[in-house]
């Protein structure tokens, strides 16, 4: 609001701003001093800031209670199956809906954006038992391959393809641009900027579901908030441990978050978030 | 050019067809996947919404029976209540939001820097978050009863007790959806033209001024979408009750939301029948709220 308010006026809004993020921030320096605290040390009451000692005891506890790399290698091959299957499967359809013109348009594009609104528990029963059927339950396909399919995808990525001007395709025809060539060529190279967007979300998304996987593989191959939430039932007042397993189980994506904020905003600010 | 326009003429059907078909091939392989994991799924959701059904998939259709007992069962009315609650609390972030993206459009330096902080727990694993949030909670040796009885104040068991549990998950909710809100919110603030406030400020308006003349009445749509998305996604809500509060915790009656319910009855208890039925329940209120606020929002949003 104008660049004329006097010098007072920043530092208040500092402060302001300034002991808001303290608050968002606390919670994560005490996990992180936790995690160096002896089992005892973490229940003292009153609570001593600094641990007395510093000890990697409750980092060495997790390693040797979890199979952190599998499941690491579980929340990574998830994510990558549906990022993956959401970027091509949406700008695919997305295009369809966008640029063609056929019987039954408005009737499925509707379909899709009925399953836009819809709460996702309305279909994990019926994702369950197809899993089940298909004897996948416990394996990598049962917990991606429904997220590989995203209603919200397509109607992001048709918006993206709606606003480019029909010119640059006009053009491109005449030169002899078949739709693929179009598409794969010209089209979907424009739409950078919201299939960024799209799977930062979609990674987001699949990095933090809990609901799902928990439903299809609970058993053997975990992903990492699974497994984590089970380590809760094993090591219940072991809060170094807890603590710091939480904070393994969060570094990736925050570090990925901090690298690429401006697309993780881009993404947030163009959608809002839907599951 | 008549030419052209003749054989242009004939070629429509063919065209016409051509067009078609390369439309649906690009549809095809994501409507495959909509059809069966989505639309067939909501079909069958529905379906068994009137049946009895166990695990092993031994369905009796049932009529009405499954709402009929939902309307009267008391878990389901408390998880409405404590879904109500964790909803109506978390929309508290949206005036906290407002106020927090109006500050950061303004400062000179930092902005960014602010952005990643409030933004900080939206990219970390709720699960993680409700295990930190559990253990600051601990009504032992929690650093939040700590903090209390610096100022006097004997806390509680903030999420082993049935009456504030929720409250206390809510309280977490709010913390952890300013991130989104701000985002969205500070988008909102980009969009309104600078020159506004340069013809305010000309006229002598002050900043509180010119915050409740122009930014409020101009933020309003993004307002309205921040506070759809947050009604929807606060009554989804699981993963919080799931971690904080836990299957053995005595309060877990009295907080589950209704996610919670749903996951509890078709996969633990493996009434599937009943877990249809509350999914569905689940739609129609989600569709009713934000019906109304769609509704609504002609008194008070502002489309300039």
């Amino acid at each position: 609001m104008g660049n004329t308010q006097p010098r007072h006026h920043q530092i208040i809004i500092h402060a302001v701003l300034g002991i808001g993020a303290v608050i968002m921030v606390a919670p994560f320096i005490w996990q992180i001093l936790t995690t160096f605290k002896t089992v005892t040390e973490s229940r003292a009451v009153p609570p001593t800031i600094l641990p007395a000692v510093w000890s990697i005891a409750a980092y060495e506890r997790f390693f040797t209670s979890v199979p952190l790399w599998s499941l690491l290698g579980m929340s990574l091959g998830v994510l990558v199956v549906r990022v993956g299957g959401q970027l091509v499967l949406c700008s695919l359809a997305a295009y369809g809906f966008a640029r063609f013109r056929f019987p039954g348009r408005g009737l499925l594009f509707g379909v899709f954006l009925v399953m836009l609104m819809a709460p996702s528990q309305l279909f994990l029963i019926s994702q369950f038992d197809l899993m089940k059927s298909l004897h996948l339950l416990d394996t990598l396909p049962a917990i991606a391959i429904p997220g590989m399919f995203s209603a919200f995808g397509t109607f992001l990525m048709r918006q993206a393809f709606i606003a480019i001007p029909k010119e640059f395709e006009e053009a491109a025809r005449l030169d002899g641009a078949n739709s693929w060539q179009l598409f794969w060529r010209i089209l979907l190279p424009m739409t950078g900027p919201t299939l960024a967007a799209l799977g930062v979300l979609t990674s987001l998304y699949s990095w933090n579901d809990l609901l799902w996987p928990l439903i299809v593989a609970s058993n053997k191959h975990m992903t990492l908030p699974v497994g984590l939430s089970l380590l809760q039932g094993q090591y219940g007042t072991d809060y170094p441990t807890l603590m710091a397993g939480s904070l393994i189980a969060s570094l990736p994506l925050i570090i990925v978050f901090v690298i690429l904020q401006r697309q993780f905003f881009a993404g947030i600010a163009s959608s809002g978030l839907k599951g | 050019m008549a030419k052209g326009g003749v054989a242009a003429e004939r070629r429509r059907p063919h065209s016409h067809l051509r067009e078609a078909t390369v439309g649906y091939a690009f549809i095809l392989p994501a409507l495959v996947g909509i059809v069966a994991l989505y639309l067939f799924p909501l079909i069958k959701t529905a379906y068994l919404s009137f049946t009895k059904t166990g695990v092993f998939g031994d369905s009796t259709f049932i009529g009405g029976a499954n709402y009929a007992n939902l309307v009267t069962d008391p878990t389901f009315g408390t998880a409405l209540r404590s879904s109500a609650i964790y909803t109506v609390i978390v929309l508290l972030a949206i005036p906290i939001s407002i106020v927090i993206a109006a500050l950061i459009a303004q400062v000179r330096h930092g902005a960014t820097l602010y952005r990643i902080a409030y933004f900080l727990p939206v990219v970390t694993l709720p699960v993680a978050v409700g295990m930190v949030w559990r253990f600051i909670y601990n009504g032992d040796f929690g650093l939040l009863n700590a903090l209390l009885s610096l100022i006097g104040i004997d806390g509680k068991a903030w999420v082993a007790d049935p009456t504030v549990a929720i409250f206390a998950v809510s309280a977490v909710g709010i913390w952890t959806s300013l991130g989104t809100a701000i985002i969205i919110l500070g988008a909102g603030l980009q969009g309104i033209p600078q020159d506004l406030y340069e013809a305010a400020s000309l006229d002598g308006a002050g900043p509180l001024r010119q915050f409740r003349s122009i930014t409020l009445p101009l933020l309003t749509p993004s307002i309205f979408f921040v506070s759809v998305l947050s009604v929807i996604g606060s009554l989804q809500m699981f993963d919080l009750i799931y971690v904080m509060i836990g299957r053995n915790n005595p309060a877990l009656s009295q907080s589950q939301t209704i996610v919670y319910l749903f996951y509890q009855k078709a996969f633990v208890e493996g009434n599937r029948g009943y877990g249809a039925a509350i999914a569905i329940a689940l739609l129609l209120i989600i569709m009713a709220l934000t019906a109304i606020q769609f509704r609504l929002q002609k008194r008070w949003v502002f489309y300039g």
